[in-house]
């Protein structure tokens, strides 16, 4: 075997062999191998690479995806009541419309001169979340949450100059995982119990654990296990009494019904985009923010790109540019900037926009309400089954919560596999990550979910039970 | 009628301009742009209107201030917004070097925008979710075949958040070692991305560059002086983004390994060496290929997007977990690898960007190792023919390895345009948006002045190139005759030359509506 080309490519129109020969003579070249003269032959294949044959056609190979994509069993033909870090809600057609443009689906890292509506979108991303968390600056969005939370800490170490950051332990352990990992190895993250019959945050382990060397205390709001933490201004007063950072994480679309962190406190807000307009898209659709006021020496700390408004030449016009580039790793100082920039998740941030646009202030008090009522109706629903307590713990939720089936004497595991066989996904099994609830799960409750849907799982719960 | 003339050769173009006002501005009270699902009577009958319970601290007060705009009026706004974007659907992309911004085929697009893709939940039960899981599994077998890598982990969101994971297994790795403490240093290259040397530095490594020699190679002499015992890593891009490759890069390799250090390979630039060498054979412990680069998936204007890390069998229990595998009956996650003591984690939520990973495997499927070979063949012919045609304009330049073939892109330097005409590389830039073109100049700081940075990829035709050396002419023209246009440039974009100076002043700066509103006056 020796190495063969793909001659008359579709995607590749200088594959065309006459082609190639004149752009070959064109350069003073005889063949196509002369290009990698480059490359010592030791460090070359010999061979064709052992990948399957390419497919022949574009109708084939459409088939073939989607012979395996029909393998999957989507929460659209089943009911499902997963949430745990990335929620079903319904997502408005014009968020899937925009965010399939070609323009913006395949801009990249262009100058405002060439990519305006970019950063014009960019920007009013910004400026739309800016409202909902009530805070002057948001960031262009980084990966997901749990980065968006630990560069928060990070931040907050900068700012502070200390290198210890209190955590909840009620948290997605996951989301944990990746805050250990960035913050490593230098910050030491703390976690704080909570309080066992209501999930709040336990407020006499977290005084004897913030210090003097805190640089931030970081809860969340609603919390991971689905609960409202009240005493968001408490937490946050005892972290300004240590000179601390208070960081906030929140469901950005509980913020139509629930007060917005900076008004009890935050410093630094932080959350997850998803549920804004973006499709589930097997966690794919992830999307970190990072709030905080327009201060100096916050500002300073982002390490990611902001987009800011300015002037151009012309009078009346509107320009967009980077603020502060040069505090980014894109900037001179490289590493000496902050953290690192890169591709992370911008056309997100659009959709998120483009659905904050859309909702309006009605949309997202009637969409916060809706949600609180129908995962209300799940809990109480739940709760008449007789061996199952729900919700677990005694404080108000937004959209999830804690289901409680030690009593049924079945694990969370077997219940959910009998949910599956009739078309239900069950919440998350949280019996690994919090060993000391026993067999409980995490249930969420969105829009999407109709009066039936609720039923349906409730008479499935009961029969499952039974059995 | 008479025949009309279309010999120019250069485009007469008019980026479209729409002087939409900002979104806010198009607020008018009461108006809705959709309307959401209510809770059904029975359930408000049940209980009530679900918000009185909330503790009243933390109760809203006063609504969000968004605006309240119809449907069709939002949606206007963002279809005037996308036209005033230059994406590579509607644009010859070859200005943006080290970004490989190729052809991102509709089929990929439309396969990911499945409900089998989207409406797919990441802690369904593996049996709901075994499509997905083949193709990560498949694709996972492709990249290692690719780099002679014997496992990729798809976590992490983009190339610098794989440079990131690299540096967190090289962490980890030593940590097992006992040697975290004694090694502290990364030694890079200055032409590698600045994403080798940052994401590093946020491990709390110190950063070691490596500057090249006359011929823009590495310097080997200098790296032997800065690799010892303190080597934790040696991360590097080749070719580094000047195009030129180190045909010696296996002597680093083997140098770093000699003290105990470990080596990652930075491949954002591997489209001009599918097919032709791996990093396996070059003594790499690890790599990372962006799959928004050169696997085809769009880049979204900066994500999402997948940085696949791909390890040697050593470093396999440092990847972050699960990885996906296979039993001979069905697709599976395996969890193996968080449980080992000296795992790095997660880098990134759940498993990844699914649908990018998806759209990957659907190109190398429409591609086959031939096709990729091609790829990275035709990559190279176009970036040479592209440099020839540069190079015969007198005031371009680029240097090291003079008369040699570069890989997939270049850095050039137009200096002395600069010292002829006072004409810079920015201003350049301006004026190739009157073209509907684009290119960028280098990463920070410049080490080759007045730089631009170009990489065609196989996706343009030889007409494209044509296009777009002739732009780059009519420009070189345009400063030695009259300069003045180039300054004030760009005169067809949607917005003129920027004034920036608020952009750096706290003060001034606005990143947000509510902001510019606090720091600018009312207009009478």
């Amino acid at each position: 075997m020796t190495i063969k080309g793909f001659k008359n490519h579709p995607y590749i129109p200088n594959s065309v062999p006459e082609v190639q020969k004149e752009m070959l003579e064109e350069i003073g070249l005889n063949s196509l191998e002369d290009l990698h003269e480059a490359i010592p032959d030791f460090l070359k294949l010999k061979n064709n690479m052992n990948l399957p044959k390419a497919i022949g056609s574009e109708y084939e190979l459409r088939r073939h995806v989607e012979d395996i994509l029909k393998k999957n069993k989507t929460c659209k033909d089943n009911l499902n009541f997963l949430g745990a870090g990335c929620w079903q809600h319904y997502v408005p057609a014009i968020c899937d419309e925009i965010n399939s443009r070609g323009e913006f689906l395949t801009a990249y890292g262009g100058e405002s001169y060439n990519d305006f509506g970019r950063f014009q979108a960019l920007f009013e991303y910004e400026s739309l979340v800016g409202e909902l968390v009530d805070m002057d600056v948001v960031n262009v969005p980084t990966m997901d949450w749990g980065q968006a939370a630990a560069t928060s800490i990070r931040m907050a170490s900068r700012i502070t100059g200390r290198k210890e950051a209190v955590v909840p332990k009620a948290m997605d352990n996951e989301k944990f995982l990746i805050m250990k990992n960035y913050c490593s190895p230098d910050i030491q993250l703390i976690q704080v119990d909570y309080v066992k019959g209501t999930g709040q945050l336990d407020l006499v382990d977290l005084k004897n654990k913030v210090s003097e060397k805190t640089a931030a205390i970081y809860f969340e709001n609603p919390s991971f296990l689905g609960f409202i933490e009240e005493d968001g201004q408490k937490i946050s007063d005892l972290a300004h009494k240590y000179d601390a950072i208070s960081i906030v994480g929140v469901d950005p679309i509980s913020l139509g019904v629930l007060t917005p962190p900076s008004q009890y406190g935050a410093d630094i807000i932080c959350g997850d985009l998803q549920p804004l307009g973006i499709h589930m898209n097997y966690g794919g659709g992830q999307s970190g923010f990072v709030a905080t006021r327009d201060e100096e020496k916050y500002v300073m700390e982002y390490p990611s790109r902001l987009f800011g408004i300015a002037p151009t030449s012309v009078e009346g016009e509107y320009g967009f540019g980077d603020v502060a580039f040069d505090r980014t790793s894109f900037g001179n100082l490289r590493e000496q900037g902050k953290e690192y920039v890169g591709t992370q998740t911008a056309l997100w941030g659009i959709t998120a926009g483009v659905y904050l646009a859309t909702m309006g202030p009605k949309g997202m008090e009637e969409i916060g309400q809706t949600i609180m009522q129908k995962s209300q109706y799940a809990t109480e629903r739940l709760n008449e089954i007789k061996s199952i307590k729900s919700p677990l713990f005694n404080s108000v939720n937004f959209k999830e919560f804690v289901v409680d089936f030690n009593e049924t004497h079945k694990t969370v595991q077997e219940i959910n596999k009998k949910l599956l066989e009739k078309g239900v996904f069950g919440g998350k099994d949280l019996s690994s990550d919090f060993p000391e609830l026993g067999q409980c799960a995490l249930y969420c409750v969105t829009e999407i979910h109709t009066k039936t849907d609720i039923d349906k799982l409730v008479a499935a719960l009961e029969e499952v039970l039974k059995s | 009628m008479k025949r009309i003339n279309r010999s120019a050769k250069i485009r007469n173009f008019h980026q479209a301009k729409w002087d939409e006002p900002i979104i806010f501005e198009l607020s008018k009270k009461g108006e809705r742009g959709i309307l959401v699902p209510q809770a059904e009577e029975s359930i408000v009958k049940a209980v009530g209107d679900g918000i009185s319970n909330i503790p009243n601290q933390m109760r809203r007060k006063e609504s969000p201030n968004l605006p309240e705009i119809s449907q069709a009026r939002v949606l206007r706004h963002y279809m005037r917004l996308s036209q005033e974007t230059l994406g590579a659907d509607v644009n010859i992309e070859i200005g943006q070097g080290t970004c490989t911004v190729k052809y991102s085929p509709k089929v990929n697009e439309m396969l990911a925008r499945l409900p089998e893709m989207t409406e797919l939940h990441p802690l369904q039960d593996e049996g709901t979710v075994q499509g997905i899981l083949e193709i990560m599994y498949q694709t996972d077998r492709f990249m290692c075949e690719i780099s002679g890598m014997n496992r990729f982990s798809f976590q992490s969101g983009g190339g610098s958040q794989a440079v990131m994971t690299m540096a967190s297994i090289v962490r980890a790795y030593h940590d097992e070692r006992e040697e975290a403490q004694q090694r502290d240093e990364v030694i890079t290259t200055i032409y590698s991305h600045p994403s080798d040397a940052a994401a590093p530095a946020v491990m709390g490594y110190k950063i070691i560059y490596i500057h090249p020699d006359e011929n823009g190679f590495p310097d080997f002499e200098a790296f032997k002086a800065a690799v010892s015992k303190r080597t934790a890593a040696f991360i590097v891009a080749n070719p580094e983004d000047t195009g030129v490759y180190n045909p010696r890069v296996k002597e680093f390799t083997d140098l770093v390994h000699s003290v105990g250090g470990l080596c990652g390979y930075d491949q954002a630039n591997a489209n001009g060496l599918f097919g032709v060498t791996r990093a396996k054979e070059a003594g790499f412990d690890m790599c990372f290929f962006n799959l928004h680069k050169s696997f085809s998936t769009p880049h979204g204007c900066g994500g999402p997007a997948v940085g696949a890390v791909g390890v040697v069998t050593e470093l396999e229990k440092y990847l972050p977990g699960p990885l996906v595998d296979y039993d001979n009956e069905k697709y599976f996650m395996n969890y193996e690898n968080s449980n080992t003591p000296y795992n790095i984690g997660k880098v990134r939520i759940f498993n990844g960007v699914a649908p990018v990973v998806l759209k990957a495997y659907a190109w190398i499927m429409s591609m086959g190792a031939e096709g990729l070979y091609e790829v990275a063949k035709i990559a190279v012919l176009n970036n040479n023919y592209l440099f020839k045609k540069l190079m015969e304009i007198e005031c371009i330049d680029a240097p090291y390895i003079r008369g040699k073939q570069r890989i997939e892109q270049a850095r050039y330097t137009l200096e002395k345009l600069t010292e002829d005409t006072g004409i810079t590389s920015g201003d350049v830039q301006r004026r190739m948006m009157d073209f509907g073109m684009h290119y960028w100049t280098s990463h920070h700081p410049y080490y080759i002045p007045e730089p631009m940075t170009l990489e065609p990829t196989e996706t343009p035709s030889k007409e494209d190139l044509d296009e777009y050396v002739a732009a780059i002419k009519q420009i070189v023209k345009e400063a030695y005759e009259s300069p003045e246009i180039i300054k004030t440039a760009p005169h067809r974009s949607v917005c003129h030359k920027l004034d920036e100076t608020s952009l750096d002043e706290p003060s001034e700066w606005a990143i947000s509506w509510r902001s510019y509103l606090k720091k600018t006056d009312p207009i009478d």
